[in-house]
Protein backbone atom coordinates (compact mmCIF):
# COMPACT_ATOMS: atom_id res chain seq x y z
CA UNK A 1 0.00 0.00 0.00
CA UNK A 2 2.94 2.45 1.14
CA UNK A 3 4.71 1.97 -2.35
CA UNK A 4 1.18 2.60 -4.47
CA UNK A 5 0.45 5.34 -2.56
CA UNK A 6 4.40 6.85 -3.35
CA UNK A 7 3.51 6.54 -6.77
CA UNK A 8 0.35 8.45 -6.41
CA UNK A 9 2.39 11.38 -4.54
CA UNK A 10 4.53 11.38 -7.07
CA UNK A 11 0.84 12.07 -9.58
CA UNK A 12 -0.77 14.28 -7.64
CA UNK A 13 1.21 17.38 -8.44
CA UNK A 14 0.15 16.96 -12.42
CA UNK A 15 -3.54 16.22 -11.06
CA UNK A 16 -3.39 19.39 -9.49
CA UNK A 17 -2.52 21.17 -12.27
CA UNK A 18 -5.89 19.96 -14.05
CA UNK A 19 -7.89 22.14 -11.16
CA UNK A 20 -7.60 26.03 -11.76
CA UNK A 21 -8.83 26.88 -9.05
CA UNK A 22 -6.22 25.04 -6.44
CA UNK A 23 -3.30 27.73 -7.66
CA UNK A 24 -5.75 30.50 -6.01
CA UNK A 25 -4.18 32.60 -3.32
CA UNK A 26 -6.59 33.16 -0.01
CA UNK A 27 -5.44 35.67 2.14
CA UNK A 28 -2.47 35.99 0.69
CA UNK A 29 -1.67 32.19 1.50
CA UNK A 30 -1.74 29.42 -1.22
CA UNK A 31 -5.53 27.75 -1.22
CA UNK A 32 -5.44 24.64 1.07
CA UNK A 33 -8.99 23.08 0.15
CA UNK A 34 -10.36 20.78 2.86
CA UNK A 35 -13.97 21.32 2.27
CA UNK A 36 -14.09 18.87 -0.14
CA UNK A 37 -17.47 17.02 1.95
CA UNK A 38 -19.32 20.09 0.96
CA UNK A 39 -18.06 19.99 -2.57
CA UNK A 40 -15.54 19.13 -4.63
CA UNK A 41 -13.32 21.69 -7.10
CA UNK A 42 -13.79 21.09 -10.98
CA UNK A 43 -11.16 19.84 -13.26
CA UNK A 44 -10.87 21.59 -16.61
CA UNK A 45 -11.82 18.82 -18.79
CA UNK A 46 -15.59 19.34 -16.10
CA UNK A 47 -15.33 23.10 -17.12
CA UNK A 48 -14.79 22.84 -20.83
CA UNK A 49 -17.33 19.98 -21.15
CA UNK A 50 -19.91 22.63 -19.85
CA UNK A 51 -18.52 25.38 -21.90
CA UNK A 52 -18.21 23.09 -24.70
CA UNK A 53 -22.22 22.06 -24.32
CA UNK A 54 -23.25 26.01 -23.98
CA UNK A 55 -21.05 27.33 -27.20
CA UNK A 56 -21.41 24.10 -29.87
CA UNK A 57 -24.61 22.01 -28.24
CA UNK A 58 -26.82 23.52 -27.05
CA UNK A 59 -30.41 22.75 -27.77
CA UNK A 60 -33.27 20.77 -26.07
CA UNK A 61 -33.47 17.25 -25.61
CA UNK A 62 -36.15 14.71 -26.44
CA UNK A 63 -38.27 16.36 -28.39
CA UNK A 64 -36.81 17.72 -31.15
CA UNK A 65 -36.10 16.57 -35.10
CA UNK A 66 -33.72 19.35 -35.83
CA UNK A 67 -29.99 18.03 -35.14
CA UNK A 68 -28.79 20.12 -32.33
CA UNK A 69 -31.51 18.54 -30.36
CA UNK A 70 -30.68 14.79 -31.32
CA UNK A 71 -26.80 15.21 -31.04
CA UNK A 72 -27.57 16.62 -27.33
CA UNK A 73 -30.14 14.16 -26.35
CA UNK A 74 -27.23 11.19 -27.85
CA UNK A 75 -24.96 12.88 -25.48
CA UNK A 76 -26.97 13.19 -21.96
CA UNK A 77 -28.53 9.94 -22.40
CA UNK A 78 -24.97 9.07 -22.95
CA UNK A 79 -24.32 10.22 -19.47
CA UNK A 80 -26.42 8.56 -18.37
CA UNK A 81 -25.19 5.24 -19.13
CA UNK A 82 -22.08 6.43 -18.07
CA UNK A 83 -23.79 6.65 -14.80
CA UNK A 84 -25.10 3.41 -15.00
CA UNK A 85 -21.75 1.96 -15.80
CA UNK A 86 -20.04 4.01 -12.75
CA UNK A 87 -22.32 2.45 -10.10
CA UNK A 88 -22.74 -0.84 -12.36
CA UNK A 89 -26.45 -0.55 -12.69
CA UNK A 90 -28.28 -3.18 -14.76
CA UNK A 91 -30.39 -0.94 -16.88
CA UNK A 92 -29.54 2.68 -17.94
CA UNK A 93 -33.29 3.39 -17.17
CA UNK A 94 -32.78 2.71 -13.92
CA UNK A 95 -30.64 6.15 -13.07
CA UNK A 96 -32.38 8.85 -12.58
CA UNK A 97 -31.23 12.50 -13.19
CA UNK A 98 -32.14 14.76 -10.41
CA UNK A 99 -31.43 18.07 -8.63
CA UNK A 100 -28.80 16.13 -6.18
CA UNK A 101 -29.09 13.68 -3.42
CA UNK A 102 -31.61 15.89 -1.77
CA UNK A 103 -33.66 15.85 -4.45
CA UNK A 104 -33.35 12.13 -5.21
CA UNK A 105 -34.15 11.09 -1.38
CA UNK A 106 -37.25 13.40 -1.83
CA UNK A 107 -38.16 12.01 -4.52
CA UNK A 108 -38.34 8.44 -3.06
CA UNK A 109 -39.91 9.97 0.31
CA UNK A 110 -42.64 11.54 -1.93
CA UNK A 111 -43.00 8.81 -4.16
CA UNK A 112 -42.28 5.54 -2.34
CA UNK A 113 -44.41 6.82 0.61
CA UNK A 114 -47.70 7.62 -1.23
CA UNK A 115 -47.75 4.50 -2.63
CA UNK A 116 -46.61 1.94 0.41
CA UNK A 117 -47.24 3.51 3.13
CA UNK A 118 -50.41 4.05 5.74
CA UNK A 119 -49.93 5.16 9.39
CA UNK A 120 -48.11 2.89 12.06
CA UNK A 121 -45.93 2.13 9.47
CA UNK A 122 -42.05 2.99 9.79
CA UNK A 123 -38.93 4.36 8.39
CA UNK A 124 -35.73 3.10 9.63
CA UNK A 125 -32.69 5.69 9.65
CA UNK A 126 -29.62 5.75 11.30
CA UNK A 127 -28.25 8.47 14.26
CA UNK A 128 -25.83 9.81 11.60
CA UNK A 129 -28.12 11.35 9.42
CA UNK A 130 -27.40 14.34 7.34
CA UNK A 131 -30.80 16.18 7.40
CA UNK A 132 -31.30 15.70 3.71
CA UNK A 133 -32.08 11.80 4.83
CA UNK A 134 -33.99 12.85 7.99
CA UNK A 135 -36.41 15.78 6.88
CA UNK A 136 -38.09 14.63 3.95
CA UNK A 137 -39.15 11.16 6.61
CA UNK A 138 -40.52 13.49 9.33
CA UNK A 139 -42.55 15.05 6.54
CA UNK A 140 -43.19 11.80 5.52
CA UNK A 141 -44.60 10.72 8.74
CA UNK A 142 -46.37 14.10 9.81
CA UNK A 143 -48.68 13.80 6.43
CA UNK A 144 -49.47 9.69 6.63
CA UNK A 145 -48.68 9.15 10.79
CA UNK A 146 -45.51 7.06 10.60
CA UNK A 147 -43.03 6.60 12.76
CA UNK A 148 -39.36 7.54 12.13
CA UNK A 149 -37.19 4.92 14.11
CA UNK A 150 -32.86 5.96 14.62
CA UNK A 151 -30.38 3.65 14.83
CA UNK A 152 -28.11 3.89 17.81
CA UNK A 153 -24.47 4.58 16.97
CA UNK A 154 -21.30 3.46 19.40
CA UNK A 155 -18.60 6.22 20.87
CA UNK A 156 -16.85 5.50 18.02
CA UNK A 157 -19.31 6.60 15.66
CA UNK A 158 -20.40 2.91 14.06
CA UNK A 159 -24.00 1.86 14.00
CA UNK A 160 -24.50 -0.84 16.66
CA UNK A 161 -25.42 -3.61 14.40
CA UNK A 162 -27.53 -5.19 17.06
CA UNK A 163 -29.82 -2.80 17.71
CA UNK A 164 -30.69 -2.64 14.07
CA UNK A 165 -31.95 -5.86 13.40
CA UNK A 166 -33.95 -5.00 16.43
CA UNK A 167 -35.20 -2.17 15.08
CA UNK A 168 -36.31 -3.95 11.98
CA UNK A 169 -39.95 -4.93 12.32
CA UNK A 170 -42.66 -6.05 10.61
CA UNK A 171 -43.69 -2.08 10.89
CA UNK A 172 -40.39 -0.91 9.01
CA UNK A 173 -40.88 0.16 5.30
CA UNK A 174 -37.79 1.02 4.42
CA UNK A 175 -34.01 1.80 5.53
CA UNK A 176 -32.37 5.16 4.43
CA UNK A 177 -28.83 4.88 5.71
CA UNK A 178 -26.04 6.86 4.56
CA UNK A 179 -23.15 5.31 3.21
CA UNK A 180 -20.70 7.66 4.62
CA UNK A 181 -20.83 10.04 7.62
CA UNK A 182 -20.49 13.67 6.04
CA UNK A 183 -19.55 14.44 9.63
CA UNK A 184 -17.57 11.21 11.43
CA UNK A 185 -16.41 9.65 8.11
CA UNK A 186 -17.82 6.59 9.01
CA UNK A 187 -17.78 3.83 6.16
CA UNK A 188 -21.14 2.08 6.98
CA UNK A 189 -21.50 -1.84 6.40
CA UNK A 190 -23.89 -1.26 4.35
CA UNK A 191 -23.85 -4.25 2.52
CA UNK A 192 -24.38 -6.00 5.36
CA UNK A 193 -27.06 -4.07 6.52
CA UNK A 194 -28.90 -4.17 2.74
CA UNK A 195 -28.47 -8.24 3.39
CA UNK A 196 -29.65 -7.77 6.56
CA UNK A 197 -32.96 -5.87 5.69
CA UNK A 198 -33.92 -7.70 2.35
CA UNK A 199 -34.05 -11.25 4.37
CA UNK A 200 -37.10 -9.57 6.17
CA UNK A 201 -38.15 -8.17 2.90
CA UNK A 202 -37.38 -4.46 3.42
CA UNK A 203 -36.04 -2.15 0.83
CA UNK A 204 -32.95 0.27 1.35
CA UNK A 205 -32.40 3.54 0.36
CA UNK A 206 -28.54 4.44 0.81
CA UNK A 207 -27.27 8.15 0.72
CA UNK A 208 -23.86 7.85 -0.98
CA UNK A 209 -23.27 11.35 -1.71
CA UNK A 210 -20.14 11.30 0.94
CA UNK A 211 -19.02 7.99 -0.50
CA UNK A 212 -19.41 8.30 -4.37
CA UNK A 213 -15.94 10.86 -4.35
CA UNK A 214 -13.93 8.20 -2.12
CA UNK A 215 -15.12 4.71 -2.82
CA UNK A 216 -15.87 2.37 -5.95
CA UNK A 217 -19.48 1.32 -5.74
CA UNK A 218 -21.69 -1.27 -7.21
CA UNK A 219 -25.35 -1.38 -6.81
CA UNK A 220 -26.21 -4.61 -7.98
CA UNK A 221 -23.36 -5.78 -5.73
CA UNK A 222 -24.44 -3.86 -2.78
CA UNK A 223 -28.16 -5.05 -4.12
CA UNK A 224 -29.02 -1.56 -2.75
CA UNK A 225 -33.05 -0.71 -3.80
CA UNK A 226 -32.19 2.87 -3.81
CA UNK A 227 -28.76 4.89 -3.98
CA UNK A 228 -28.27 8.28 -4.39
CA UNK A 229 -25.33 11.28 -5.06
CA UNK A 230 -24.81 14.53 -5.96
CA UNK A 231 -22.27 15.39 -9.10
CA UNK A 232 -20.78 17.95 -7.50
CA UNK A 233 -18.88 16.02 -4.34
CA UNK A 234 -17.83 14.09 -7.67
CA UNK A 235 -15.98 17.14 -9.11
CA UNK A 236 -18.74 17.78 -11.56
CA UNK A 237 -20.90 20.30 -11.72
CA UNK A 238 -23.57 21.98 -9.15
CA UNK A 239 -27.27 21.17 -9.95
CA UNK A 240 -27.15 17.71 -10.86
CA UNK A 241 -27.44 14.47 -9.18
CA UNK A 242 -28.46 10.71 -9.63
CA UNK A 243 -30.99 8.89 -8.26
CA UNK A 244 -30.87 4.73 -8.67
CA UNK A 245 -33.98 2.81 -7.99
CA UNK A 246 -34.28 -0.73 -8.87
CA UNK A 247 -36.60 -1.11 -12.14
CA UNK A 248 -39.37 -3.47 -10.04
CA UNK A 249 -39.93 0.11 -7.74
CA UNK A 250 -39.21 2.63 -10.22
CA UNK A 251 -41.89 1.13 -12.53
CA UNK A 252 -44.23 0.84 -9.35
CA UNK A 253 -43.71 4.31 -8.08
CA UNK A 254 -45.75 7.41 -8.96
CA UNK A 255 -43.80 10.31 -10.58
CA UNK A 256 -42.49 12.98 -8.09
CA UNK A 257 -43.24 15.95 -10.34
CA UNK A 258 -45.62 16.38 -12.91
CA UNK A 259 -45.37 18.38 -16.44
CA UNK A 260 -43.24 18.44 -19.19
CA UNK A 261 -41.37 15.40 -20.44
CA UNK A 262 -42.89 12.88 -18.11
CA UNK A 263 -46.06 11.82 -20.49
CA UNK A 264 -46.68 9.72 -23.01
CA UNK A 265 -50.55 11.06 -23.88
CA UNK A 266 -52.25 13.99 -22.45
CA UNK A 267 -55.99 15.00 -22.24
CA UNK A 268 -58.22 16.98 -19.69
CA UNK A 269 -59.11 13.93 -18.13
CA UNK A 270 -56.32 11.51 -17.63
CA UNK A 271 -52.67 11.86 -18.36
CA UNK A 272 -50.46 8.39 -19.49
CA UNK A 273 -47.04 8.59 -18.10
CA UNK A 274 -43.85 7.89 -19.98
CA UNK A 275 -41.86 4.60 -18.85
CA UNK A 276 -38.56 5.09 -17.57
CA UNK A 277 -36.40 6.91 -16.91
CA UNK A 278 -38.32 9.88 -17.92
CA UNK A 279 -41.65 9.62 -15.57
CA UNK A 280 -39.15 10.97 -12.99
CA UNK A 281 -37.46 13.75 -14.90
CA UNK A 282 -40.34 16.86 -15.73
CA UNK A 283 -39.15 20.01 -17.28
CA UNK A 284 -36.03 20.56 -19.12
CA UNK A 285 -33.21 19.23 -16.99
CA UNK A 286 -29.86 20.49 -15.87
CA UNK A 287 -28.14 19.25 -19.78
CA UNK A 288 -25.39 20.96 -19.19
CA UNK A 289 -24.73 19.16 -15.59
CA UNK A 290 -25.52 15.95 -17.20
CA UNK A 291 -22.76 16.15 -19.45
CA UNK A 292 -20.47 17.90 -16.89
CA UNK A 293 -20.87 14.89 -14.57
CA UNK A 294 -20.08 12.53 -17.41
CA UNK A 295 -16.84 14.42 -17.81
CA UNK A 296 -16.51 13.86 -14.01
CA UNK A 297 -16.65 10.43 -14.18
CA UNK A 298 -14.62 10.08 -17.47
CA UNK A 299 -11.89 11.84 -15.59
CA UNK A 300 -11.82 9.81 -12.28
CA UNK A 301 -11.87 6.92 -13.67
CA UNK A 302 -8.85 7.70 -15.09
CA UNK A 303 -7.27 8.17 -11.69
CA UNK A 304 -9.16 5.18 -10.94
CA UNK A 305 -11.50 5.25 -7.55
CA UNK A 306 -9.42 2.16 -6.20
CA UNK A 307 -6.01 4.55 -6.49
CA UNK A 308 -8.03 7.47 -4.92
CA UNK A 309 -9.18 5.49 -2.15
CA UNK A 310 -5.95 4.00 -1.05
CA UNK A 311 -4.47 7.10 -1.41
CA UNK A 312 -7.08 9.12 0.77
CA UNK A 313 -6.57 6.86 3.18
CA UNK A 314 -3.33 7.70 3.45
CA UNK A 315 -3.77 11.52 3.90
CA UNK A 316 -6.44 10.47 6.65
CA UNK A 317 -3.98 8.46 8.31
CA UNK A 318 -1.12 11.02 8.05
CA UNK A 319 -3.89 13.43 9.14
CA UNK A 320 -4.71 11.63 12.17
CA UNK A 321 -1.46 11.26 13.53
CA UNK A 322 -1.18 15.30 13.05
CA UNK A 323 -4.19 16.31 14.71
CA UNK A 324 -3.43 13.76 17.89
CA UNK A 325 -0.25 15.06 18.53
CA UNK A 326 -1.74 18.50 19.01
CA UNK A 327 -2.79 19.03 22.62
CA UNK A 328 -6.66 20.02 22.98
CA UNK A 329 -7.77 18.05 20.30
CA UNK A 330 -10.25 15.64 20.09
CA UNK A 331 -11.24 13.64 17.01
CA UNK A 332 -14.68 13.50 16.62
CA UNK A 333 -15.44 9.94 14.87
CA UNK A 334 -13.20 6.89 15.41
CA UNK A 335 -14.94 4.17 13.14
CA UNK A 336 -12.34 1.22 11.77
CA UNK A 337 -13.61 1.95 8.92
CA UNK A 338 -13.94 5.59 7.41
CA UNK A 339 -13.33 7.93 4.42
CA UNK A 340 -11.19 10.68 4.07
CA UNK A 341 -12.98 12.66 6.54
CA UNK A 342 -12.00 13.91 9.58
CA UNK A 343 -13.74 15.83 12.39
CA UNK A 344 -12.03 17.44 15.45
CA UNK A 345 -13.15 19.71 18.44
CA UNK A 346 -10.77 21.66 20.32
CA UNK A 347 -10.55 22.42 24.11
CA UNK A 348 -12.44 25.31 24.90
CA UNK A 349 -12.17 26.97 21.52
CA UNK A 350 -15.85 27.78 19.23
CA UNK A 351 -15.10 25.48 15.85
CA UNK A 352 -16.40 29.08 14.23
CA UNK A 353 -13.33 30.90 15.92
CA UNK A 354 -10.99 27.83 14.50
CA UNK A 355 -12.54 27.62 11.22
CA UNK A 356 -12.29 31.95 10.87
CA UNK A 357 -8.43 31.86 11.56
CA UNK A 358 -7.67 28.89 9.92
CA UNK A 359 -9.15 30.91 6.77
CA UNK A 360 -7.19 33.83 7.58
CA UNK A 361 -4.46 31.83 6.93
CA UNK A 362 -5.82 29.88 3.74
CA UNK A 363 -7.13 26.96 4.60
CA UNK A 364 -10.75 25.98 4.08
CA UNK A 365 -12.63 23.63 6.20
CA UNK A 366 -16.17 23.53 7.35
CA UNK A 367 -17.35 24.51 10.71
CA UNK A 368 -20.61 23.91 12.65
CA UNK A 369 -22.74 21.17 12.99
CA UNK A 370 -22.64 19.91 9.21
CA UNK A 371 -26.27 19.67 8.92
CA UNK A 372 -26.24 16.58 11.12
CA UNK A 373 -27.91 18.94 14.47
CA UNK A 374 -29.59 15.45 15.82
CA UNK A 375 -25.86 13.93 15.91
CA UNK A 376 -24.22 16.81 17.15
CA UNK A 377 -26.72 16.66 20.52
CA UNK A 378 -26.28 13.20 20.89
CA UNK A 379 -22.49 13.84 21.04
CA UNK A 380 -23.24 16.91 23.51
CA UNK A 381 -21.07 19.36 21.57
CA UNK A 382 -22.12 22.66 19.04
CA UNK A 383 -20.38 21.54 16.23
CA UNK A 384 -16.90 20.81 14.86
CA UNK A 385 -14.53 21.33 12.20
CA UNK A 386 -14.12 19.66 9.69
CA UNK A 387 -11.17 18.73 7.48
CA UNK A 388 -12.52 16.50 4.04
CA UNK A 389 -9.72 15.38 1.49
CA UNK A 390 -9.64 14.83 -1.96
CA UNK A 391 -7.31 12.76 -3.82
CA UNK A 392 -6.11 16.52 -5.02
CA UNK A 393 -4.82 17.27 -1.02
CA UNK A 394 -1.46 16.72 -0.69
CA UNK A 395 0.62 15.52 2.76
CA UNK A 396 2.67 19.06 2.53
CA UNK A 397 -1.02 20.56 3.04
CA UNK A 398 -1.82 18.72 6.03
CA UNK A 399 1.29 19.54 7.41
CA UNK A 400 0.63 22.91 6.25
CA UNK A 401 -3.07 22.62 8.10
CA UNK A 402 -1.49 21.21 11.34
CA UNK A 403 0.75 24.20 11.80
CA UNK A 404 -1.57 26.64 11.14
CA UNK A 405 -4.40 25.19 13.63
CA UNK A 406 -1.34 25.10 16.78
CA UNK A 407 -0.99 28.78 15.49
CA UNK A 408 -4.80 29.20 16.22
CA UNK A 409 -5.15 27.58 19.18
CA UNK A 410 -2.61 29.63 20.57
CA UNK A 411 -4.23 32.72 18.75
CA UNK A 412 -7.84 31.48 20.86
CA UNK A 413 -6.22 30.29 24.06
CA UNK B 1 -17.17 60.66 23.99
CA UNK B 2 -19.53 60.45 21.32
CA UNK B 3 -19.86 57.70 18.89
CA UNK B 4 -17.84 59.36 16.25
CA UNK B 5 -15.11 59.62 19.01
CA UNK B 6 -15.52 55.94 19.96
CA UNK B 7 -15.47 54.94 16.70
CA UNK B 8 -11.83 57.02 15.96
CA UNK B 9 -10.57 55.53 19.20
CA UNK B 10 -11.24 51.95 17.78
CA UNK B 11 -10.12 52.52 14.38
CA UNK B 12 -6.61 53.97 15.57
CA UNK B 13 -6.61 50.94 17.38
CA UNK B 14 -6.68 48.75 14.85
CA UNK B 15 -4.81 50.74 12.61
CA UNK B 16 -1.47 50.70 14.95
CA UNK B 17 -1.03 46.57 13.61
CA UNK B 18 -1.49 47.20 9.99
CA UNK B 19 -1.67 44.78 8.34
CA UNK B 20 -0.69 42.11 10.90
CA UNK B 21 -3.94 39.77 11.10
CA UNK B 22 -2.55 37.82 13.92
CA UNK B 23 -2.44 40.94 15.73
CA UNK B 24 -5.35 41.82 14.54
CA UNK B 25 -7.47 39.20 16.08
CA UNK B 26 -5.60 38.86 19.11
CA UNK B 27 -6.20 42.52 20.06
CA UNK B 28 -10.15 41.36 19.21
CA UNK B 29 -9.98 38.19 21.04
CA UNK B 30 -8.69 40.27 24.10
CA UNK B 31 -11.37 42.95 23.84
CA UNK B 32 -13.77 39.36 23.65
CA UNK B 33 -11.84 38.72 27.26
CA UNK B 34 -12.64 41.56 28.22
CA UNK B 35 -16.39 41.93 28.12
CA UNK B 36 -18.48 42.25 30.72
CA UNK B 37 -20.33 39.39 30.98
CA UNK B 38 -23.50 38.58 31.30
CA UNK B 39 -24.39 36.23 35.02
CA UNK B 40 -24.59 32.61 33.71
CA UNK B 41 -28.24 32.08 35.43
CA UNK B 42 -29.47 35.07 33.52
CA UNK B 43 -27.64 33.74 30.26
CA UNK B 44 -31.57 32.88 28.96
CA UNK B 45 -32.72 31.58 25.64
CA UNK B 46 -34.44 34.92 24.92
CA UNK B 47 -31.47 36.42 24.93
CA UNK B 48 -30.11 35.00 22.07
CA UNK B 49 -29.17 36.77 19.11
CA UNK B 50 -30.91 34.90 15.86
CA UNK B 51 -28.48 34.25 12.58
CA UNK B 52 -25.22 33.54 14.61
CA UNK B 53 -23.56 30.19 13.99
CA UNK B 54 -22.15 30.43 17.71
CA UNK B 55 -24.38 31.26 20.55
CA UNK B 56 -24.37 34.86 21.24
CA UNK B 57 -26.99 36.62 24.00
CA UNK B 58 -27.40 40.37 24.75
CA UNK B 59 -28.53 41.50 27.24
CA UNK B 60 -29.59 45.89 28.53
CA UNK B 61 -30.15 47.71 31.47
CA UNK B 62 -31.69 51.25 31.56
CA UNK B 63 -31.38 53.55 34.62
CA UNK B 64 -33.52 56.33 33.55
CA UNK B 65 -31.01 58.04 31.49
CA UNK B 66 -28.08 55.85 29.48
CA UNK B 67 -28.45 51.88 28.33
CA UNK B 68 -25.97 49.83 28.99
CA UNK B 69 -25.11 46.72 27.66
CA UNK B 70 -24.04 43.19 28.30
CA UNK B 71 -23.10 40.36 25.90
CA UNK B 72 -21.75 36.62 25.90
CA UNK B 73 -21.11 34.39 22.94
CA UNK B 74 -19.64 30.63 23.35
CA UNK B 75 -16.92 31.84 20.66
CA UNK B 76 -14.52 34.26 21.63
CA UNK B 77 -14.17 36.06 17.88
CA UNK B 78 -17.88 36.54 18.02
CA UNK B 79 -17.19 38.31 22.05
CA UNK B 80 -14.84 40.16 20.48
CA UNK B 81 -17.27 41.85 18.15
CA UNK B 82 -19.81 41.98 20.45
CA UNK B 83 -17.28 44.05 22.74
CA UNK B 84 -16.27 46.59 20.24
CA UNK B 85 -19.69 47.35 19.02
CA UNK B 86 -20.90 47.64 23.06
CA UNK B 87 -17.94 49.79 23.61
CA UNK B 88 -19.55 52.19 21.07
CA UNK B 89 -23.31 52.04 22.37
CA UNK B 90 -22.98 51.41 25.15
CA UNK B 91 -23.60 54.74 28.30
CA UNK B 92 -25.66 56.38 25.70
CA UNK B 93 -29.11 57.57 25.53
CA UNK B 94 -31.87 55.36 24.08
CA UNK B 95 -31.89 58.11 21.63
CA UNK B 96 -28.65 58.85 20.19
CA UNK B 97 -29.05 54.71 20.42
CA UNK B 98 -32.05 54.65 18.05
CA UNK B 99 -30.37 57.11 15.60
CA UNK B 100 -26.27 56.20 15.38
CA UNK B 101 -24.92 54.74 12.18
CA UNK B 102 -21.89 53.14 13.23
CA UNK B 103 -19.20 53.24 10.37
CA UNK B 104 -16.08 51.94 12.12
CA UNK B 105 -16.64 48.18 11.13
CA UNK B 106 -15.84 48.95 7.49
CA UNK B 107 -12.68 50.84 8.79
CA UNK B 108 -11.64 48.59 10.93
CA UNK B 109 -11.24 45.90 7.90
CA UNK B 110 -13.22 43.26 9.95
CA UNK B 111 -16.27 43.25 7.70
CA UNK B 112 -14.57 41.87 4.68
CA UNK B 113 -13.01 38.88 6.93
CA UNK B 114 -16.17 38.49 8.11
CA UNK B 115 -18.30 35.55 6.96
CA UNK B 116 -22.11 36.08 5.86
CA UNK B 117 -22.91 34.33 8.47
CA UNK B 118 -21.41 36.26 10.91
CA UNK B 119 -22.37 39.08 8.86
CA UNK B 120 -25.76 38.46 9.38
CA UNK B 121 -25.12 38.04 13.23
CA UNK B 122 -23.58 41.60 13.29
CA UNK B 123 -26.57 42.77 11.96
CA UNK B 124 -28.90 41.37 14.33
CA UNK B 125 -26.96 41.89 16.81
CA UNK B 126 -26.97 46.21 15.82
CA UNK B 127 -30.89 45.60 15.21
CA UNK B 128 -31.51 44.28 18.57
CA UNK B 129 -29.59 47.00 20.69
CA UNK B 130 -31.85 49.03 18.58
CA UNK B 131 -34.76 47.46 19.33
CA UNK B 132 -34.05 47.50 23.21
CA UNK B 133 -32.86 51.33 22.74
CA UNK B 134 -36.23 52.00 21.16
CA UNK B 135 -38.37 49.89 24.15
CA UNK B 136 -36.73 52.64 26.65
CA UNK B 137 -37.04 55.41 24.64
CA UNK B 138 -41.25 54.76 23.91
CA UNK B 139 -41.01 54.18 27.57
CA UNK B 140 -39.25 56.97 29.29
CA UNK B 141 -42.03 59.03 26.94
CA UNK B 142 -44.92 57.45 28.37
CA UNK B 143 -43.41 58.42 32.28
Amino acid sequence: MLEESKIQTANIAEYRKDFPILSRQINNKPLVYFDNGATTQKPQVVIDAVSHYYEHLNANIHRGVHTLSQEITLAYEDARIKVQQHLNAAHSHEIIFTKGTTDAINLVAHSFGKKYFTSGDEILISAMEHHSNIIPWQQLCEEKGCELKVIPISDSGEILMDAFEELLTSKTKIVAITHVSNTLGTINPVKDMIACSHRKGIPVLIDGAQAVPHLAVDVQNLDADFYCFSAHKLFGPTGVGVLYGKEIFLNELPPYQTGGGVILSVDFQKTTFAPLPLKFEAGTPHIAGGIGLAAAIDYVNQIGLNNITTYEHYLLEHATNRLQEIEGVKIIGNANKKAAVISFIVDSCHPLDVGTLLDKQGIAVRTGHHCTQPLMKLLGIPGTVRASFAFYNTIDEIDVFAEALKKTIRLLK
Amino acid sequence: MNFAQIENEIVEEFELFGDHWEARYEHLIDMGKSLPLIPEKEKTDDLLIKGCQSKLWLKSYFDGTLVTYMADSDAIITKGIAALIIRVLSHHTPDEIVQAELQFIDKIGLKEHLSPTRANGLVSLIKQMKLDALAYLSKSAKQ
